[in-house]
């Protein structure tokens, strides 16, 4: 068919304002997406965090400033829970595990946790998907050390290196536990959560790099080595929170409710996907404003493309006046403008796609390393092509108006040709 | 000089029009066609005739109202009242569609000047009109493709060197253009030809040549020829020469 190849032809001529108006919408779409995909990759990301525990416990505050905390080490807690509340709720019937966290201390940025053995049995990410060892084991000594995946890459660190922790989670520390350093047990395989960028120690290393300490400072002159530490009992008076595994699911709204009122001392307990519910609450306000404007530019794009075509109208008055002369029908030049309009959208998502998928390829590892953002490079998913859809049938929708203008022009020009 | 009365049974004619039962291919009667809008123009068209295979000149000057003549011939627009018969076919009673679809089967028309699209080739302009006709497209593969039916009328209006197929009409000179637009009107032998100025755009040398081209094909392909011209020294090469004025009555509301 000649008809298809002469419109290319045409479009081919003005090559450059066609080359603008799909960059113009390859950007759009590019936007749109990959809006798109950073929602869907956080919130995935987020909600495979933590998986298998049933309640986390911690001292009384808002269910999402618990979670963060205790889950995405993003802020600090207000207060501890004491030893006794957390052998109190361990003891309960319903509970089947209880793994306890201690947080406060880092290691060049990257938090340390206190924990038991127990935590690397018990924490869960990824639907159910346990923590592995890329190489050692967990921690036996007092002073071993089990590091997450990006703490290693970050700082180089191999099993059996030496690590001294710092006092408080800045990243820059001017009080250092430096008399107790710890010796790299392990490393765990990355698991895309906070578990890879941090530190995890025994609960007693953590009251043992304490035990000299007096109100958050080095108690002077009563320093304690590290081989006396050894020989004193280092039971924790106090924990930042704990994961609760529980042997019924129905038993959870029970347990929550109990720990709520627990009489000795001011008690949270929150269900992780319940949390994460809020949260997303919280953020889906900022999403829905980012789709909106992503929206808004991909509209623009689409409104740049019928401004062209409009305006090159006139100057192809002649092509149309030639097609209506050889007995071309004004609906044939109709047709051509949406036909036209049309290809320049697909361009433009295509390429668009293209580009997203380039640049999300550059730049995962940099999201990865910044946010800890593991953004989801797989094939564009069903919502993904829909949203493409939609876009190539507004692009169709949108050269109607041009069309429906030269179709005008057309029947009022006849042959004649106007210039 | 019709013996026919004006209103004739179609049928008649339509199957004897290139038999010659009945002489004219074009028949204009009582017509009369308004420009609507703020500039109203209006053109009466008492009796005009054309007989097949002839070629005529009609002479007048511009501004006169001869673009509209041809657009109510070419079936562009219809006449408010009045006929139209092409071939014995009253296009003002088709559809607009019909129309088109009429215009592509039976008429080449070739413009003053911008004839092509200039971003296609040469080949592709000239066989262009076979897209919208069937009948031309089978007329023109009588004697092998689309493309050697092509070339064949290229070379004999003096464009026979086979690097022109495929160069963009745009890089051609004005008097090459209109060659090849005279390729594109005759390509599947319609039976009406309509030149508007086709020579205007060139010198006097190269308009006795096109001509002396464009009149071997219209001939060959056995074409009726309808040009419109301002430019009367031209005539002696026709048929039949007839005045604008002659054959319509232009009205202009001078508001």
């Amino acid at each position: 068919m000649i008809i298809p190849r002469l419109a290319l032809q045409s479009l081919r001529n003005r090559s450059l304002t066609a080359v603008l108006t799909v960059l113009g919408i390859a950007i759009s779409v590019m936007l749109l997406l990959g809006v798109e995909k950073v929602r869907t990759g956080a919130r995935q990301s987020f909600a495979d965090t933590i998986s298998g525990t049933d309640l986390i416990v911690g001292a009384r505050s808002g269910s999402l400033q618990l979670l963060l905390y205790s889950v995405f080490r993003i802020g600090n807690a207000t207060n501890n829970v004491t030893w006794k509340s957390y052998q109190d709720i361990a003891e309960q019937p319903d509970v089947d595990w209880i793994v306890p966290i201690s947080l406060g201390d880092s290691h060049r940025g990257f938090r340390v946790l206190g924990t038991t053995p127990e935590y690397f049995a018990r924490y869960k990410y990824r639907r159910g998907q346990p923590l592995a060892f890329a190489a050692g084991a967990q921690f036996n000594d007092l002073f071993d050390v089990v590091i997450g995946a990006d703490v290693a890459t970050a700082l180089g660190y191999k099993v059996g290196d030496r690590v001294v922790v710092a006092h408080g989670v800045g990243s820059v520390s001017f009080v250092e536990h430096e008399d107790k350093p710890f010796r790299v047990s392990g490393i765990l395989a990355k698991t895309g959560t906070p578990v890879d960028k941090t530190l995890h120690v025994s609960l007693e290393a953590i009251e043992a790099i304490h035990v000299d300490w007096q109100n958050g400072m080095p108690a002077p002159g009563e320093s304690v080595s590290a081989d006396d530490v050894r020989k004193m009992q280092l039971a924790p008076k106090a924990i930042t929170a704990a994961f609760v595994g529980l042997k019924s699911k129905l038993a959870t709204f029970r347990m929550q409710r109990a720990i709520n009122d627990y009489s000795e001392e001011p008690l949270s307990a929150i269900i992780p996907g319940a949390a994460l519910q809020e949260l997303w609450g919280l953020v889906s306000t900022a999403e829905t404003a980012l789709s909106i404007i992503s929206a808004m530019v991909v509209a623009t794009a689409l409104l740049g493309m019928v401004t062209t075509i409009l305006t090159s109208l006139n100057e192809r008055r002649r092509e149309m006046a030639i097609l209506r002369s050889v007995g071309a029908r004004p609906t044939t030049i109709l047709g051509l403008l949406v036909v036209e309009g049309t290809l320049l959208t697909l361009a433009g998502v295509i390429l668009g796609t293209l580009l997203l998928y380039i640049s999300l390829y550059a730049l995962r590892p940099v999201i990865d390393r910044a946010y800890g953002l593991d953004v989801n490079i797989g094939l564009p998913s069903t919502s993904d092509l829909t949203i493409l859809a939609a876009i190539v049938l507004a692009g169709v929708v949108a050269s109607v108006l041009p069309a429906l203008r030269a179709y005008r022009l057309s029947v009022a020009d006849g042959m004649m040709i106007r210039t | 000089m019709s013996s026919l009365p004006t209103v004739e049974p179609r049928r008649a004619e339509q199957s004897h029009a290139h038999i010659g039962s009945d002489p004219a291919i074009v028949k204009m009667a009582d017509l009369r066609f308004t420009w609507k809008g703020p500039s109203a123009f209006s053109l009466a068209i008492q009796d005009f005739v054309l007989p097949p295979a002839k070629r005529m000149l009609i002479v007048g000057p511009s501004g006169s109202g001869k673009s509209t003549f041809l657009s109510l011939l070419a079936g562009i627009v219809t006449p408010n009242e009045g006929r139209v018969e092409i071939l014995g076919t009253d296009t003002s009673t088709l559809s607009s569609a019909a129309r088109d679809r009429f215009r592509a089967e039976h008429f080449g028309i070739i413009f003053q000047m911008f004839n092509l699209l200039p971003y296609g080739s040469v080949i592709d302009n000239v066989v262009l009109p076979l897209s919208f006709s069937a009948k031309r497209r089978a007329r023109a593969e009588e004697k092998g493709s689309v493309e050697a039916e092509a070339q064949r009328l290229l070379t004999s209006l003096g464009l026979g060197e086979a690097n022109y197929r495929d160069v963009p009409a745009s890089r051609l000179s004005v008097g090459q253009q209109q060659r090849v637009a005279a390729a594109r009107a005759l390509i599947g032998r319609p039976e009406i030809i309509i030149a508007d100025e086709p020579t205007s755009a060139l010198d006097r040398d190269r308009q006795i040549a096109f001509l002396d081209l464009l009149f071997s094909e219209v001939s060959a392909a056995g074409s009726a020829l309808i040009m419109v011209s301002h430019d009367e020294t031209l005539g002696s090469r026709f048929d039949s020469v007839v005045r604008f004025d002659d054959i319509a009555v232009a009205e202009r509301a001078t508001a």
